[in-house]
């Protein structure tokens, strides 16, 4: 089946580009039939069909494109031992070059990276998917460390190589004569700036941990104001000719001007789409299109005034997702993640392998020295700009950066579009050829020999990996607890922290942007349901394999109750109102809660079950499978006297220990198994319809159909559920649990 | 330099500037407020803590309050809890918040969390038993929740439970039916916070500079 596949892959993709190639022919040749009847004067029989191409030519091109693009990235994931060696991203160039050979051949005249389709329509939908769905805390954490390499390192790249090029365009034998300082420094600025598109594409496929690939990643967002600044003030100089000190002095104006300018203006658009989505309870529908649509009147509305576009999309992003994702319905939230994630797929893809088809359509100059340089200097200036940095930064860490960390962000420093874009927007003269050649050079040194063996590198150094974040309701507990004890701390010592400004913050603002009484709810109590959720999901996904999670597994609640002398504490006694309570809760919140997943990688999208098999009915069933389930373990399970049958097996050991006060109705189910456990089964399995009969008069009234169907499903649970607990090997559960929570 | 000038018993403070690490600065700075806090008098007491306006709509304010007068924290080995604290004792509750210093070897940096982690845990352990039993975190919880009135309540023991349950796999493991876990220790408290980096996260970064103005 796979071979069939894999045979058809291609064949289809090369069907699609000869359908390309014909389709750009007959957008020529289109035009003549039109004429043809217009000239003839004697009548023609009603056209039945006919051949209009030029109606449809544009939108036609554009998908196909688009569906090519797809189309390539499908025929990768298919073939399964390319993937895992070249990148996706090497590969989109590969099959870019192809296409441009062949449209060459042909001698068409090929799409070329346009700026205005890239800085426009390609650029954003990349950049807010990964403002939306950046991690905060790490973010915010090192926000020092991350300004440093952006704002810094950006301008040391850009002074060394643009310095040393001119250095070497003054070699004799170079026949670089012609190029001045300014048109170098202009070129270090273009170069000099990492690549988020690139990093992104790199980044993903390796999965490193979360502090470097927030540094570099962050640094390539960040790092946008520099270069734009750098950009126009080097294009301006470069036509006037001269620089004064007033100028460079208004240089670094501009350069606060223009960072902190983007900034504010995408927190304001942040704002505005917060506010907005408060009133968006009654037309769920269009939801999703205010978030997408006010980033991009963020990022459009800086670029009319030369602002940071990019930072001015991250701030939107950034502002608006917590008040947003307190607002917005489950759905909605759904169609925002997979929207961004597609669109910023979808124009990834086409970046590069339209990266491929202008490699090989432009006009290029190429000078040996001139590339060779700039790619060693390239490296050469990363290297140092890190080293240098790091040893400076590491003085004010606590979690200093290691030599291994300092290698992974020099070598992750790749080039990407917007350089080539850039170089693009140069005006027409002789060294632009060049200069493009040379960029083109870098890039694809970049991301192929860096991104390719990156992998392999950060296996051989053992770089630490992203962990699998076992979602932990202890260190949860403790974040809440710390954060307030540090503001309670700061307010003891008078000093106004962040702490306190961040508390006084969230208590304000969030009343105004956050509908309803969510915006009283706690963090604690969200992540809370969060969990709890994606328990639920867990278990109901799991369905038959009936594999605990960790939390449920190893201990039970019965272990932790208090020693069974009650003189010397108040023993609470869990009463079934109190159950009642938690369940409703449980209940409710599973309708409402929203699944908070910090997916800012989209591979991670891919493997996310939960929303492709879960349908309405078949959820509600098994949602009252696993609310007993919930109830089974979080009941204190004292109330043993369901039926005189239950009580006869007698589970013996346990009754001794508690000294609750169990005269309530019956409860949903038997309790943990006894260490008697053919007994349990037997037991369990004797009377089906008790537990059937106590839920139905728990559960709404919808649940009641549905409970009494799984007989058999829920024998075998139980059975599994008796194996889970006997056996041995906490090891053995946390592998397989790991891999559940992860 | 007005803080060098009107330190009384300027020797004192070398003491404790030995003592719990604080710069001489910072102790002027912390003087300064201690008599601000306890209206020019030598002891504070709980009520100049509940003075103080932003501390009133903390969560956990109780238990911040109580933890300046627990002796587990003066680092004498003490018990149990005292009516009034001095500067000298001040100081040393503030200097568990101090940051770790940068050239720290592994071993004091581990000493320096392990320090943490028990003003932490004897937060949580409010009757000085070592454990801190199902109540008390259930407690913890319920502080921490206390703002949201009264569905705090019922999920703070539903959190409170699942947090038990997940302390009690992580350190015990399997669990035969009829075992118990009393409660949680300090050694599995350290367990359970492994991954948490508190050395970096538990500081007041104020203690980094040198500030001379305080707001009230």
């Amino acid at each position: 089946m796979s071979q069939l596949w894999s045979s058809s892959g291609p064949r289809l993709t090369g069907f699609l580009c000869v359908l390309l190639v014909v389709s750009a022919h007959a957008s020529r040749d289109a035009g003549d039939p039109h004429h043809q009847n217009s000239s003839t004067t004697h009548r023609k029989a009603f056209p039945v069909l006919s051949f209009n191409y030029d109606h449809v030519k544009t939108p036609f091109e554009i998908s196909l494109w688009i569906l090519l693009a797809l189309l390539m990235k499908l025929g990768f994931h298919i073939i399964p031992r390319v993937s895992s060696i070249v990148l996706e991203s090497c590969l989109l160039i590969v099959v870019g070059l192809l296409i441009g050979g062949i449209i060459k051949a042909i001698k068409q005249t090929a799409p070329v990276l346009d700026s205005k389709l890239f800085f426009l329509y390609l650029l954003p939908p990349i950049i807010l998917d990964a403002g939306y769905f950046l991690p905060i805390r790490p973010f915010t954490e090192n926000m020092g460390t991350i300004l440093v390499f952006a704002v810094v390192g950006t301008l040391w790249n850009a002074a060394f190589i643009g310095g040393m090029m001119y250095g070497v365009c003054q070699i004799e034998g170079a026949q670089l004569g012609h190029v001045d300082l300014l048109s170098c420094l202009l070129f270090g600025a273009i170069i000099s700036a990492v690549d988020p598109v690139a990093v992104l594409a790199v980044f993903e496929e390796i999965h490193i941990n979360e502090l470097l690939y927030i540094l570099v990643f962050g640094e390539s967002l960040l790092n946008d104001a520099v270069t734009v600044v750098l950009y126009h003030l080097f294009e301006e100089f470069s036509h006037a000719g001269i620089v004064t000190v007033g100028d460079a002095f208004l240089g670094v104006v501009c350069f606060f001007v223009v960072s902190l300018g983007g900034v504010m203006v995408g927190t304001i658009y942040g704002i505005l789409g917060a506010f907005t989505s408060r009133f968006t309870s009654h037309t769920r529908v269009i939801e999703p299109l205010f978030v997408f649509l006010y980033s991009y009147m963020a990022y459009l509305s800086a670029e009319v005034f030369h602002l940071s576009g990019i930072m001015s999309l991250i701030a939107c992003g950034v502002t608006m997702r917590p008040y947003v994702e307190a607002n917005i319905s489950h759905k909605s939230y759904t169609t925002i993640k997979y929207f961004l994630k597609m669109w910023s797929s979808v124009s990834e893809t086409l970046i590069f392998i339209f990266l491929g088809v202008s490699t090989v359509a432009g006009p290029h100059a190429w000078n040996w020295t001139f590339v060779i340089f700039t790619v060693i200097l390239c490296l050469v200036s990363r290297v140092l700009g890190v080293m240098g940095l790091t040893y400076i930064i590491n003085k004010f860490r606590i979690v200093k950066l290691t030599k291994k960390d300092q290698f992974i962000v020099a070598y992750g420093g790749l080039r990407g579009a917007i350089a080539f874009s850039l170089g693009f927007l140069l005006t027409n003269n002789e060294m632009k050829n060049m200069f493009l050649t040379a960029i083109i050079t870098v890039i694809f040194f970049t991301v192929f020999v860096q991104g390719m063996t990156i992998r392999p590198l950060v296996e051989l150094l053992a770089v630490k990996k992203k962990e699998e974040s076992k979602t932990s309701i202890n260190e949860e507990i403790h974040t809440q607890f710390l954060d307030h004890l540090l503001t309670g701390i700061e307010d003891i010592c008078g000093h106004y922290g962040h702490h306190h400004w961040k508390d006084k913050y969230d208590a304000y603002v969030k009343r105004w942007l956050i509908v309803g009484e969510r915006s009283t709810e706690p963090q604690l109590i969200s992540f809370y349901n969060k969990m709890e959720m994606k328990q639920a999901m867990m278990l109901v996904e799991s369905g038959s394999a009936a594999k605990l999670p960790t939390l449920m597994s190893a201990a039970t609640l019965q272990n932790i109750q208090q020693k069974g002398v009650p003189s010397r504490r108040a023993i609470p006694s869990i009463s079934k109102s109190r159950e009642e309570e938690i369940r409703k809760i449980l209940r409710a919140n599973l309708q409402k809660t929203r699944q908070k997943l910090y997916s800012y990688r989209r591979h991670d999208l891919v493997m996310d079950p939960f929303e492709d098999n879960v349908s309405e009915i078949r959820f509600r069933r098994q949602r009252a499978e696993m609310e007993k389930r919930m109830s089974h373990y979080l009941t204190v399970p004292a109330n043993r006297q369901e039926t005189p049958s239950v009580r006869k097996v007698c589970f013996e050991p346990e009754n001794k220990v508690y000294t609750y006060d169990d005269s309530e109705s019956p409860r949903g189910r038997a309790a943990q198994p006894s260490p008697r456990l053919p007994d349990a089964i037997s037991l369990l399995s004797k009377s089906p319809q008790r537990p059937n009969q106590t839920s139905a008069l728990r559960a709404k009234g919808s649940t009641e159909l549905r409970a009494k169907a799984p007989d058999e499903q829920e024998e075998q649970d139980q059975v599994k559920l008796s194996r889970c607990f006997s056996d041995p090997g906490p090891n053995e559960e946390e592998e397989e649990d790991g891999s559940f929570l992860s | 330099m007005g803080a060098l000038q009107s330190l009384p018993g300027q020797p004192e403070h070398i003491d404790l500037a030995e003592k719990t690490g604080f710069s001489l600065e910072q102790i002027g700075v912390l003087h300064k407020r201690f008599r601000q806090l306890s209206h020019n008098e030598e002891t504070l007491r709980r009520d100049h803590f509940n003075e103080i306006p932003d501390l009133a709509c903390n969560p956990i304010r109780a238990q911040i309050i109580e933890a300046f007068f627990d002796k587990r924290n003066y680092r004498q080995n003490g018990e149990g809890t005292v009516e009034e604290i001095s500067f000298e004792d001040f100081l040393v509750v503030m200097s568990h918040f101090r940051p770790p210093s940068v050239h720290m070897t592994e071993e004091q940096r581990e000493s320096v969390r392990r320090e943490k982690l028990r003003f932490l845990f004897n937060m949580h352990d409010t009757d000085n038993d070592g454990t801190i039993t199902l109540e008390e975190y259930r407690h913890v919880v319920e502080e921490l929740l206390s703002r949201s009135g009264a569905l705090g309540k019922e999920t703070a023991k539903g959190i409170a439970d699942a947090a038990m349950l997940e302390v009690a796999s992580i350190s015990v493991g399997h669990m035969e039916p009829d075992e118990f876990y009393e409660g949680i220790t300090f050694e599995h408290f350290l367990k359970l916070l492994n991954g948490f980096e508190i050395e970096s996260r538990m500081n007041i970064r104020f203690l980094n500079m040198d500030t001379t103005t305080l707001c009230k």
